[in-house]
């Protein structure tokens, strides 16, 4: 299902879905899925659990093979990609998980460092004190759009949760990504605290240019931070509006 | 009376018995434990009367140890230098060793089950034989002296270490490291830095129990000709030197008490920073 949209498409779109099913046994979690995202894009995902929303998300970056049917990422279809290239296009796939995930032990400006893992050499990206001067700026750079340049030092076992999915931001946006892929980034964190991150989202995609695909419970987040909310339902996308043409209480009605 | 339902008198008369009788097959695993326990002293031959009349004995001996004979306590102190010099070393030789064999002998990082089952095969090798027993063996191939139990060393750190740093990876939520595959990360950055920066202050943790364990046990080293003190201690009992042995021990005790202390110091200190 194609949304409408008035982007002028010159390059191929980032995320192309064509007929994607996903089983894990006799158990079918997505039923034929077909998809476009424009490049530039925000897109909010809605479903309730079990809809297979994580699922969708998860076969973008390949950390789950599908069933069936085509994924292009970034122009590159994800079947027949070695080793090595998978490896390459992963580099600029921002993921953002719902819990941060990120080295307890390490310092924030080494967590972000380790956005450029997948494009740097044989260890020039695993501690932010081994890393070449022009990465450890940029890292800086990062942790800064999402205000933490201050908290460089510390380890983020001391951060809260929202300070440390910023940092995963952070970590994402030192990837160079083209595509930022979000799945439920602020299900683990306090009002306020998600309300920031969806923000600082929100602004980041916008200001850079890059397609974002997030998932969420959340229906005004998906009202004021996408441009085009998507609905899956029993592995079927069932819903598919620019976020100017639908409102609350039709999203509600989605989920009744 | 309370109205919590779970006061009431039904709840009372539903209350679960006090003790339970165990099953046929614990009871006899009980009887059989008594058994091997009751064989066991009878089969090591203990004997009361023989301690009885030993302890004067014991007396003796004790009395001819005091006081410690101080006339060759510089010749001890450059022994035990020694002796301690093996523990470190073997010590840094076994857990330079260890580190990659536990990631081979780790379920969650071996990259083959056959690798896996290898690597499980030889810290358990190493582990379970004696160091007594490595001694022996070493000394028989690469001669008397301080480089064999080194050697001994080692191999008996290797077994300590690659176990419980197999463990302490095996135990760590692997969860990020499917967040560093999707940034393009291989298999040496995941371990680079997530899985050792995690399990480090374990690390430290075994590191420094083997440590004081190499030292304890180097001591005993030298009784079977693999190098240290142990041999001077041996010479001096043997040749009914009690002045000589009881300065020795306590020279002993005063440095494993040393360490141990060092080490307990060391491991808070770099525990509350790592």
């Amino acid at each position: 299902m194609n949304a409408p949209s008035s982007t002028t498409i010159r390059t191929p779109p980032p995320l192309i879905f064509s007929e994607v099913r996903k089983s894990y046994g006799e158990t079918e979690i997505l039923k034929g899925v077909t998809l476009t995202l424009n490049r530039g894009e925000r897109t909010a995902l809605l479903g309730s659990n079990g809809s297979g929303k994580s699922t969708l998300l998860r076969l973008i970056p390949r950390i789950t093979a599908p069933t069936g049917g085509e994924i292009h990422v970034l122009g590159k279809e994800l079947q027949h990609l070695s080793r090595k290239e998978l490896k390459l296009l992963r580099a600029h796939i921002g993921f953002v998980f719902q819990k941060h995930l990120l080295v307890p032990r390490l310092s924030a400006l080494t967590n972000t460092v380790h956005g450029a893992l997948g494009r740097t050499s044989f260890g020039r990206a695993w501690f932010h004190s081994l890393a070449p001067q022009p990465i450890r700026e940029e890292a800086l750079a990062c942790l800064e759009k999402v205000g933490l340049a201050n908290h460089a030092l510390k380890q983020t076992r001391h951060l809260s949760g929202g300070q440390s999915q910023r940092v995963a931001i952070a970590r994402a946006l030192m990837q160079r990504p083209e595509l930022i892929i979000a799945d439920e980034p602020v299900a683990s964190l306090d009002p306020e605290s998600g309300e920031n991150v969806m923000r600082l989202l929100g602004e980041l995609s916008q200001t850079d240019n890059l397609s974002l695909l997030f998932s969420t419970h959340h229906l005004e987040h998906a009202l004021n931070y996408a441009d085009r909310i998507v609905g899956l339902s029993s592995g079927r996308i069932i819903f598919d509006k620019r976020s100017d043409q639908t409102s609350l209480e039709e999203l509600r009605s989605f989920y009744e | 009376m309370s109205n919590d339902p779970a006061l009431s008198p039904q709840a009372e008369l539903s209350l679960p018995p006090r003790f339970r009788f165990p099953g046929m097959g614990r009871t006899f695993g009980i009887i059989a434990l008594f058994a091997l326990i009751s064989l066991s002293l009878h089969g090591a031959e203990i004997s009361f009367s023989s301690f009885r009349e030993g302890i004067p004995y014991m007396k003796e001996v004790l009395f001819e140890m005091l006081p410690p004979d101080l006339s060759r306590i510089s010749n001890i102190g450059a022994l035990l230098l020694d002796t301690l010099y093996m523990a470190i070393a073997g010590t840094c030789i076994g857990v330079l060793f260890a580190l990659p064999l536990a990631v081979l002998a780790a379920r969650t990082t071996s990259p083959h089950t056959a690798l896996y089952a290898i690597s499980r095969a030889s810290v358990s090798l190493a582990r379970t034989v004696p160091d007594l027993v490595w001694a022996l063996f070493f000394v028989v191939t690469v001669g008397i002296g301080s480089f064999a139990g080194v050697l001994t060393i080692a191999i008996d750190t290797l077994g300590f270490c690659g176990r419980f740093f197999a463990e302490s990876i095996e135990e760590i939520d692997h969860s990020p490291e499917e967040a560093l595959e999707t940034l393009g990360a291989g298999r040496c950055a995941i371990l680079a830095t997530y899985i050792f920066p995690t399990c480090t202050p374990s690390f430290i943790n075994t590191v420094l129990f083997s440590l004081e364990k190499a030292v304890r046990s180097s001591v005993v080293l030298g009784l079977v000709g693999a190098g240290g003190i142990g041999v001077e201690l041996k010479v001096a009992m043997d040749t009914l030197q009690y002045g000589q042995a009881s300065t020795i021990i306590l020279c002993i005790f005063v440095v494993v008490l040393v360490v141990e202390q060092m080490s307990t110091r060391a491991r808070t200190a770099l525990l509350t920073t790592s």
